[in-house]
């Protein structure tokens, strides 16, 4: 299930229900090329230490405290935790969002407090429970110095380029999540010149590709994005906001959403509605979790570790 | 058979009756729910279309876990986020269509039809 060339080895769904049986986790490894094979977790921890490995945490909702999980930053703290004795240290974060659940100062400031903790650089993209104040003041004050817009930016590391995205202001009635010209046009700008073999990794708290219309789990003009990100080799998108794992590969490009710390939402039309999802104590912290993940150069390999607080 | 008598013997009579009877209806409904509510839950508002006549005050209730918004396509009216039971009011003076959503899911869409004010004219 680990080896390089697993071309002919099990299905997308297949590895997805072991990464879900066994509590670990899918990993992907590229690096400079199209990510054609993954494999689960050992892979990952075998792999020389050389590349770089960064966490992407998401969806801590700090602040919320109803039945789904009434202690979030407990649960939190647990993710942390875990962060802290992984065998790689990753080199830094990226939080894809809903960091507070109503934006108020006192779970901005917890959520720091608690994050600090990894003591690990942390590149944060806005989810829209972040922003619920007059003119997203409080988020653009701790987190948006130095980004553009609403909070998106670009940053190097190692050789890999990373892109954080806005997609959860001026939503439209009826639409999805939101990128609009602005965004999109420094984004084609940001993109060029750059060469294809250039690994990319866009991170943005909605889902870039529509996950489920029905529930707005996707990018009214993510197809735009993508367009622009289509000439390179390797392309990862990681998103948030659904709470839940869920990998696509389409070309080069490989999609994936992470865990949130605070509380499970339904599988795509499961449920009524796409709310917190109340499950069994025993059940919850197998179902939180944030996603380790690894590039290492000179290899056609990208790892994304989902981790669970439990397995 | 009393009944079925008055209705065919009496069709003009009856019709004006019905027409009455609505008239009071309407006249009636603001005593009895001044503030006519829509309810958020499961990521919907309820009902989808409420029909209100001018000067009605309506009230958005949010019965989810999730915070929601009441936020007018035109932009005549917006609601700050709505924690777990907040309500939000809006008066709607003047008579037309008026389409909201959720702007922070905007899947969820609403419509209140504001009537001319009836019985005045």
């Amino acid at each position: 299930m680990t080896t390089d060339d697993d071309k002919h080895g099990p299905s997308r769904r297949k590895v997805l229900e072991c990464m879900t049986w066994a509590g670990t986790g899918v990993l992907w490894t590229v690096a400079g090329g199209v990510p054609t094979s993954m494999g689960l977790i050992d892979g990952a921890i075998a792999a020389e230490t050389k590349g770089l490995t960064f966490l992407q945490i998401s969806d801590s909702h700090v602040g919320f405290d109803k039945p789904a999980n009434p202690n979030v930053l407990s649960t939190l703290e647990e993710a942390i935790e875990r962060v802290k004795t992984l065998p790689v240290q990753p080199s830094f974060m990226i939080h894809t969002g809903d960091i507070t659940h109503l934006s108020k100062p006192k779970e901005f400031d917890d959520a720091d407090k608690m994050i600090s903790q990894a003591k690990l650089d942390v590149h944060y993209v806005p989810g829209e429970h972040d922003i619920l104040d007059e003119e997203a003041k409080l988020y653009r004050e701790r987190y948006g110095r130095g980004a553009k817009g609403a909070g998106w930016y670009s940053f190097d590391a190692n050789g890999v380029h990373f892109i954080g995205l806005v997609n959860v202001v001026n939503l439209k009635a009826g639409g999805l999540g939101n990128l609009g010209d602005e965004q999109l046009e420094w984004l084609e700008a940001d993109l060029k010149g750059r060469s294809a073999s250039t690994p990319i990794v866009v991170f943005a708290h909605i889902p870039l590709w529509v996950v489920y219309k029905e529930w707005g789990w996707g990018t009214e003009d993510g197809g735009r994005a993508l367009e622009y990100l289509k000439r390179f080799g390797s392309v990862t998108v990681l998103n948030g906001h659904i709470h839940q794992v869920m990998q696509k590969v389409e070309g080069n490009v490989t999609f994936h959403t992470a865990q949130s710390t605070a509380f499970p939402q339904p599988a795509p039309g499961s449920a009524p509605s796409p709310g917190p999802m109340k499950v069994p104590d025993d059940k919850l912290r197998t179902l939180l979790g944030t996603a380790n993940v690894t590039f290492k150069q000179g290899e056609q390999r990208l790892a994304i570790i989902d981790q669970p607080l439990k397995s | 058979m009393v009944m079925r008598t008055r209705v065919t013997g009496h069709r003009f009579t009856a019709a004006l009756g019905v027409t009455a009877f609505l008239a009071i209806g309407l006249l009636a409904l603001p005593a009895q729910a001044e503030e006519p509510t829509v309810k958020i839950d499961n990521f919907t508002f309820n009902p989808p279309t409420l029909k209100v006549a001018a000067g009605t005050t309506v009230t958005w209730k949010n019965e989810d876990d999730i915070p929601h918004t009441v936020a007018s396509v035109t932009r005549t009216f917006k609601s700050k986020a709505l924690d777990t039971d907040d309500s939000y009011t809006f008066t709607f003076t003047t008579a037309g269509v008026y389409e909201y959503f959720c702007s922070l899911h905007p899947h969820m869409k609403g419509t209140i039809v504001v009537e001319a004010k009836t019985g005045s004219n």
